[in-house]
Parts: structure tokens; sequence; C-alpha cells
């Protein structure tokens, strides 16, 4: 294939109004015209459907043919730049933040953050929880100055909206309406399953801190700065039960 | 338990191509199943219930790795990217085969989820095998390579798929996959004969079979047009087409794929026992 016949090609694939490329035939001596048009529906509806799968929760928040619609603007915008599909739709985020139509539903940049962050946990590596116990019995200024590792499926995000409500609105029939309250996600595995937990107050702040390699007692002065009244016992029992703890750094 | 000491390799038997729905059947009865295939994609993360049921899978069935991603027939050499998560894959699970397309899906950075055609010309020819060196160099093992399903074809094309295929598979020492489901849908879409397609293959070089079902569409002519969708069960044409193939090349490991509108596993299970019966019919 000569290098204008695959620009042709692939030019013409993602846009309709393109001209099907000339040198395809029907295999009989006659033009290719509508079958050319077999590889762009595979195309299109291929890349919709990822995105649609991809994005659960952006599907129940606008239903299943407006997402239709808003990933078959998205795929000829940002097509994926690798074969490996369950990270398609990194950049669509930002596109719904650009996105006129959806502008009105604010909260929906935040919610496929929440989604891409879902699925980048179901396939972040397997890791081996500390046992429950292990932070108690440690002294107390040992737990201070240790470093504490978060299991690779850990995930954090920070919304301004009701980010855990709309989720959960959006997943459960017999979910309450969304209050209205800035809500941070953590999303923890505790075997294969993602889950998005609701970060009490601070706890953001507390976890943001562990993520960038602070010292537990650092990370409780951020969590109090962002929090006065943060409850580090609290958040420790959440972040151990979810299983979310992978070791304690202890200085030598 | 397989033998992990033991060269694994693909059996003389039916397979079908794995969806996750299916695992606790397959685990508990696979009835008619002897091996499976899987999407290489879907297996390139860090971990988690994929990469966990596909390590307990692949204590029991040989794994045949099936790629979708490297654009053989692409302008390109494979992304080394992906080579890389390709490797990575066959390293850890040391499957029993690796097969990929005669067709392209990446272009300038751009990967398009479809299996897109190419010409059969001079040029086409020395660049695919070039890609199928490379990519047998870096898995350090030998492929597979399946003849696409046809919409159109190319009025460049200098050679016929058939000859085309013979040589890649002369020029790099890989071997070839025979979609019976692709020589009939292209046959029937580009006015060819599909026995004359199977008999003018280089059937000594087949180490996999794949079945599928196909939808039917019409072209501008108004000429029955079908499409490779692999979301309904094999139609009888094809698998007449399967006993003409055997009836020359003796059992060989034979898939059923069924990728959308994936049934309950009792349905695939009974397209799997039609190609074991279709095998036990034949003498090696």
């Amino acid at each position: 294939m000569t290098h204008r016949m695959a620009e042709g090609f692939r030019a013409a694939l993602l846009d309709a109004s393109r001209p099907v490329p000339v040198g395809l035939t029907d295999g009989r001596g006659g033009v290719a015209g509508r079958r050319f048009a077999i590889y762009r529906n595979n195309v299109a509806v291929g890349l919709r459907d990822a995105l649609v799968e991809g994005f659960p929760t952006i599907e129940r928040l606008i239903g299943t043919e407006n997402l239709q619609g808003v990933a078959g603007v998205f795929l000829r915008q940002s097509p994926p730049d690798s074969p490996v599909m369950f990270r398609y739709g990194a950049e669509f985020p930002a596109f719904l933040e650009r996105f006129s139509p959806l502008a009105h539903l604010g909260y929906l940049p935040d919610a496929a953050r929440l989604d891409l962050a879902m699925r980048s946990a179901y396939h972040a590596a397997d890791s081996v929880a500390i046992a429950p116990g292990a932070l108690s019995d440690l002294p107390a200024d040992t737990l201070a100055s240790a470093r504490l590792r978060l299991a690779p499926s850990v995930r954090l995000l920070r919304s301004a909206w009701p980010l855990h409500d709309i989720w959960r609105r959006a997943h459960q029939a017999d979910a309450p309406e969304p209050r209205i309250v800035a809500q941070d996600v953590l999303i923890v595995r505790p075997v294969y399953d993602p889950q998005p937990l609701a970060l009490p107050a601070g706890g953001a702040a507390f976890v943001a801190a562990i993520l960038a390699r602070a010292t537990a007692a650092d990370a409780l002065a951020a969590a109090l700065v962002d929090t006065p009244r943060f409850d580090l016992t609290a958040l420790l029992s959440l972040l151990i039960s979810a299983q979310a703890i992978t070791d304690v750094e202890t200085p030598q | 338990m397989r033998d992990l000491a033991l060269p694994p390799h693909l059996p003389n038997g039916a397979g079908v191509g794995y969806k996750p729905q299916h695992f606790a059947a397959l685990m508990q009865d696979p009835g008619p199943v002897t091996w499976l295939e899987i999407h290489a994609e879907n297996y390139m993360g860090d971990g988690g219930r994929p990469l966990a049921q596909l390590r307990q899978l692949a204590e029991r069935f040989p794994i045949s790795v099936h790629g979708v991603g490297l654009s053989i027939g692409g302008e390109t050499p494979p992304d080394p990217d992906h080579l890389s998560r390709l490797r990575h894959l066959c390293n850890w699970l040391n499957p029993a085969s690796f097969s990929e397309h005669l067709a392209w899906s990446t272009h300038d950075g751009t990967f398009f989820n479809d299996l897109l055609p190419l010409p059969y010309t001079a040029a086409t020819l020395a660049r695919v095998c070039d890609h199928v060196d490379q990519v047998q160099t870096a898995l350090g093992r030998q492929m597979l390579l399946e003849n696409p399903s046809s919409y159109l074809s190319f009025a460049e094309s200098e050679m016929s798929e058939t000859d085309f295929l013979r040589e890649v598979g002369q020029r790099t020492g890989c071997g070839l996959l025979l979609d019976i489901n692709n020589v009939f849908v292209s046959a029937r879409n580009l006015g060819h004969d599909p026995a004359a397609y199977i008999d003018a293959f280089a059937l000594d070089k087949v180490g996999e079979l794949h079945l599928g079902g196909h939808d039917e569409d019409a072209d501008d002519a108004g000429r029955a047009l079908l499409i490779d969708s692999h979301g309904r069960p094999v139609a009888d044409p094809v698998w007449a087409l399967l006993a003409h193939t055997l009836a020359q090349t003796g059992p060989l490991p034979t898939l059923i794929e069924w990728d959308t509108d994936v049934p309950e596993w009792p349905a695939l299970a009974a397209e799997a026992t039609r190609a074991a019966q279709a095998l036990h019919g034949v003498t090696a």
C-alpha cells in the first residue's frame, strides 16, 4: 500500500464526509462503495462500545444513548493511542469539561475520573495488606516516623462535588439523593473488586501526603492543617479494614 | 494440572475464545473444551482478577494467546512498547501458541481497534515479513498468522491472499492460522469459491483453525455482504468447509470464537461439541 493510499484510508475511516479511497474494489471489478462503510462502522462502533463499557457511571447518569452520542464525538477527537483498550479514555474527563451540551452537568468530569480510577484499580498489581493489629502494636513515636505504603490499587480523587453520593445514586437503586457537599473518594480493592469509599474531612490531605511518601507524623500535620478536627484513628482503621496498607516502613 | 516443565502445545481438539463470564463453568466442567484462547490485550494489566483467573485457567488448559494490536500489516514496525508488553505476557504465561492477524490496526500512533485490510504486493509482502520476523525475534517463538475476512479488495494487489500467506510462511518460518469463517465471508463478499481458497492454502503450515459466526448485510448492488461479527452460531456452510479442510489436514486445534452477544456457557459448549465431533470424524 502506498503511503498516500494508507493516509486516505486512515483519514476516511474516522471522517464519513471524506470520499471512499480510490483503488478499492468489490472483488468483481466494481467500486467498493459502501463496503468501505463496514470498516468505518466497525471502528466507530468498536471504540464507542469500549467507551460505554469503560464509563459505567457516566452511562447511568446520562443514559446509554446519550453516552453513545458523546462517545462518537470524543472518539474522533481522541482515538486510542494504544491497543490496550482498557486504558482508553484518559482524556474523556477533560473533553467533558469542554463539551458545552453537557456543561449543565458540572459533575460529569469528576464522575468520569472516578470510572477511570476504578478501571485502573481493577488492573493494578496485587498486594498483601498488613495484619489488622500491625499499627496498634507499634510504639507511638515509631508510628509517627514510619512511612505507610499503600496498595498499588489505591486511587485518591478529590472533588468539589458529592462524588461518592453521585456514584452510589448511579449504581445502587436504594441510594439517597446526593447531598450538596464536596466529597473526596478513596478507591480501594480489598481483593479483586474496586470499591469507592467516601473519605472523612481531612482524609484526602492525609492520604495525599502518604502517597507522596511523607511520614505518618507529617501526613497527620497536613491533615490537621486541612481539617483541625481530623480523626487519625478513624482514618487508619478505615485504611486497615479496606486492606489498603501494605507495609509500614520504620526508620532503622 | 499440566506439567509446566513440558513444552506446551495445543491439542488437536476443540477450544473456545475465553470470556470471563464462563470462568466458573470452565473450571467446574469444561465439557468438550480442551484448550482456550485469550486476547492478549485484555491481559496487559499489572494484576487483579484478569491475571489471577488466567493463572488458574493456565494450570488446567493449554492457552493460545491471540493478539489484535500488533498491526503486522501496518506501514511501520510493530510498536516496541506493545511488543514489550506482549513479551512480558508470553514470558509469564508460557502459552502453547501465539497468533496475530494479516491486517493493520495502527497508523501514525492511532489505534483503530479493528483489523483493516492491505493490498497484496511485493512491497507489502516484504513489510509483513519484516514485521513477522521482528515479532518472532522479540518473543523468541514461532507465531501463527491468520487470514483476514474481507469486504473489499485493492486494485493494486498483485497476488492472491493464499500465495501471499504461503510466501510469508516460507520467508519467515511462521505458521498459519486458518480462519474458516473468514474464508467463507471473504469468498462470498468478493465472489470467490471458498473451497478453492482452502485448496490453495498452505495447509501444511496451519497450526490452528478458527470458526465463528457472521451476520448478513447487503452491498450497493444488493448482493449479500457477510460481516465477520462473531456474534452467533457457526453457519452450516462454514461447518461444511471445516469438513472439507479436515479431510485434507487431519485433526487440528479448532477454536470457536464468540465475541459479541456472548451466550451462556451451554450454547458455547454446544458449538465446541460440534467442532469436537467434526474432529473425531477424521483420522490423523
